[in-house]
């Protein structure tokens, strides 16, 4: 198969058999997933195959592989993607000063010239990128590999990771291959800013993550942000939910629900009110068209009710 | 539990999901490491391997029920009525003879479309179309690429001069034991330009505004940097509003934001409010135009010169569409556009689906020329 995985592959974190108690020690992290997402994450361990999360800003999908790093005990490796962004930048890089640096003293020296390119182009002038770091790391448990903002990259780029994550290998003209003894865990994630290829998606197991329904998001912010009462809590995750009812340039995702109570927690908020948004409405919509349509709906509506249905 | 997979690979091919073998086999497997006797286990299993998009989320959904809750009547009417939804109400008109074929450079995106009522519809005037045909328009332009053919990389590229390249340095110094003889550059690929689409929604331009619209949400799409603006009495920044794929929401939101849609003329007074706020800061620099006018301008036709004359120093090509420019012994008359003309690069028809398939090139061809 091309999957390249065989039998099981177990990097399970200590303790956890089934999807439940993943969720069960996400949430002890911090992380609360819905049984969805602990199923998804759950069957990336288990299937060894790369997870692709998909989701407005803020839900948390970044927040998915520093979790997994957490819980799993290894590193978090991270590529941030950008546009124009190629293998050079992405798995390795010649060491240039050195290898210069290194020409000079062989011909000082009077040294070997037959073999000096065999030297420069070994392993010591070698920069490994976070894609080799990941296929090389060595230890107890592979690393977690981020590849964050997919969508920012382009088509070239997408098919070389199709490469990369298929075969968990990669090969340098010079050296030769260079395979991962233990495939990293792969998390990518993607805001949907454009479509990525389907190819890149098949490789993946899928998950879109939503935002999170009213009494998830209560608890996600009881969980991130302790000082805040539940009261409080409620109201804040109220709000929001119908923040993303308004057909905002951007609705508030998880992290601006988070922000927002954190802002609130400052002034010494125990619960919501129309002076209090107006304080602190910039922590939870970014942009000022927003925060005018919210004003002209009215804040005191956001306050409304607040115990949610 | 594999015979259960492949069939329920086979219920959500035919409902339009792209579900192939390696998928169903990965599905299978999933459904080993978890608890296949229990509904959401099996929901969720095939929920991750089997779907790739949001919207697949529904489908996916009703085929779940049917398939695994009422017993597995894959072979019956269900599937049918889990027609993949197209956001354009009028999906039925979609050509299915549709050829796509992308050009060896990547770059030029050719759609060939062979349906006859399609072919007609492609060089009516937008002016005398029904509202039927309007809603057949819709699936046609979604199928406009615009720019797609601007795409160009930003990988580095060897060049005479530009950024030092040690790599190819260091390869050529190997040739003459170690010692850089020649010195090797390379330069950033030709990157996108900028695009700013300025699109005249005034009472005179409205047989035109829905299909122009159209052509701007496809631009603000297309993952190109691309300004939308709409001229009328004022200026409206539409690039937010259009953000968004599905076409319907886009142009309901691009409709809210401008008040002045169908109203007047007041060309060059929104000109002026575009260079002033946008243009000179940086937003027309070295950018690529396109201005979707008829030209009439009920303001002082001074002004709307000035202003010309700046976008043409700021920007690096000016392309006017004018959709009467296609009426047979059509003459440039109208003040503003005899004014405008001067500082015009290109000067383009714009009144049906082939012309604003011919401005997609001509902003391809715009953005190359320097290369």
């Amino acid at each position: 198969m091309s999957s390249g995985a065989n039998g099981r592959r177990g990097a399970l974190p200590p303790g956890v058999t089934n999807a439940v108690e993943l969720q069960k020690k996400l949430r002890e992290h911090d992380y609360l997933a819905d049984e969805g997402l602990s199923t998804a994450i759950y069957l990336t361990l288990r299937l060894g195959r790369p997870l692709f999360l998909e989701g407005e800003a803020g839900v948390g999908k970044t927040e998915v592989a520093k979790v997994l790093s957490r819980i799993l005990d290894t590193p978090l490796i991270r590529l941030q993607c950008y546009e124009g962004i190629d293998v050079y930048q992405a798995v390795y890089e010649w060491d240039y000063a050195r290898q210069l640096l290194h020409i000079r003293a062989t011909e000082a020296l009077g040294g070997d010239r037959e073999n000096l390119e065999r030297d420069l182009y070994s392993r010591e002038f070698l920069i490994s990128r976070p894609l080799l770091q990941a296929l090389e790391h060595e230890g107890e448990n592979p690393p977690v590999l981020l590849i964050d903002e997919v969508d920012r990259s382009d088509d070239e780029f997408e098919a070389f990771l199709l490469e990369i994550l298929s075969d968990f290998s990669v090969t340098i003209p010079e050296i030769g291959t260079i395979r991962a003894e233990r495939p990293p865990i792969v998390v990518l994630t993607s805001n949907r800013t454009r479509e990525v290829h389907d190819a890149l998606k098949r490789r993946c197991l899928y998950f879109y993550i939503e935002h999170p329904g009213f009494e998830r998001e209560v608890e996600i912010v009881r969980v991130r942000v302790p000082e805040a009462e539940e009261r409080l809590a409620r109201q804040v995750a109220a709000a929001v939910g119908r923040m993303r009812q308004m057909d905002l340039y951007k609705p508030p995702g998880v992290a601006e629900t988070i922000d927002w109570t954190r802002a609130l927690v400052a002034l010494g908020a125990r619960e919501l009110d129309e002076r209090l948004v107006e304080a602190t409405l910039g922590s939870v919509l970014k942009y000022h068209e927003d925060q005018q349509r919210a004003s002209s709906a009215g804040l005191a509506t956001l306050v409304a009710g607040g115990m949610g249905a | 539990m594999l015979d259960a997979a492949v069939a329920f690979g086979r219920v959500l091919r035919g409902a339009g999901l792209s579900v192939g073998p390696d998928r169903v086999m990965e599905f299978a497997r999933a459904l080993e490491e978890l608890d296949a006797g229990r509904r959401e286990d099996v929901y969720w299993a095939g929920k991750v391997t089997l779907t790739s998009r949001p919207e697949d989320g529904e489908t996916y959904d009703r085929a779940f029920e049917i398939f695994w809750e009422r017993g597995g009547e894959y072979r019956q009417r269900p599937v049918p009525k889990m027609r993949f939804r197209i956001p354009s109400p009028k999906d039925s008109v979609l050509p299915a003879k549709k050829t796509v074929r992308p050009d060896r450079e990547g770059d030029q995106e050719a759609v060939t479309l062979r349906y006859s009522p399609i072919e007609v519809l492609r060089r009516k005037d937008f002016s005398e179309y029904t509202p039927e045909e309007f809603e057949e328009l819709d699936g046609l332009l979604s199928e406009l690429r615009v720019g797609g053919a601007l795409r160009r990389t930003r990988r580095l590229e060897p060049a005479r001069r530009g950024l030092y390249d040690a790599r190819r340095t260091m390869r050529g110094a190997m040739r003459t034991g170690g010692e850089a003889v020649r010195h090797r550059f390379r330069r950033a690929r030709s990157e996108p330009r900028r695009v700013v689409v300025l699109c005249d929604v005034s009472g005179s331009m409205s047989p035109y505004s829905r299909a122009l619209l159209r052509f701007l949400h496809a631009g603000v799409i297309s993952g190109l940097p691309f300004e939308a603006f709409s001229l009328g009495t004022r200026l409206t920044r539409l690039t937010r509003e259009l953000a968004t794929r599905d076409p319907d929401v886009a142009l309901r939101r691009a409709a809210d934001a401008m008040e002045d849609f169908s109203g007047g003329t007041r060309l060059g007074d929104a000109m002026k409010e575009f260079v002033d706020r946008w243009g000179q800061r940086g937003m027309a620099r070295g950018a690529i135009v396109v201005i979707l006018s008829d030209g009439w301008d009920r303001g002082e036709v001074d002004v709307l010169a000035e202003q010309m004359s700046r976008i043409h120093r700021l920007a690096y090509h000016v392309i006017w569409v004018n959709p009467l420019k296609a009426r047979p012994g059509y003459r440039p008359l109208a003040a503003g556009m005899a004014a405008a003309l001067p500082y015009v690069d290109t000067f383009l028809s714009g009144n049906n689906f082939d012309s604003l398939h011919r401005l997609a090139r001509a902003i391809a061809e715009a953005a190359g020329h320097h290369r």
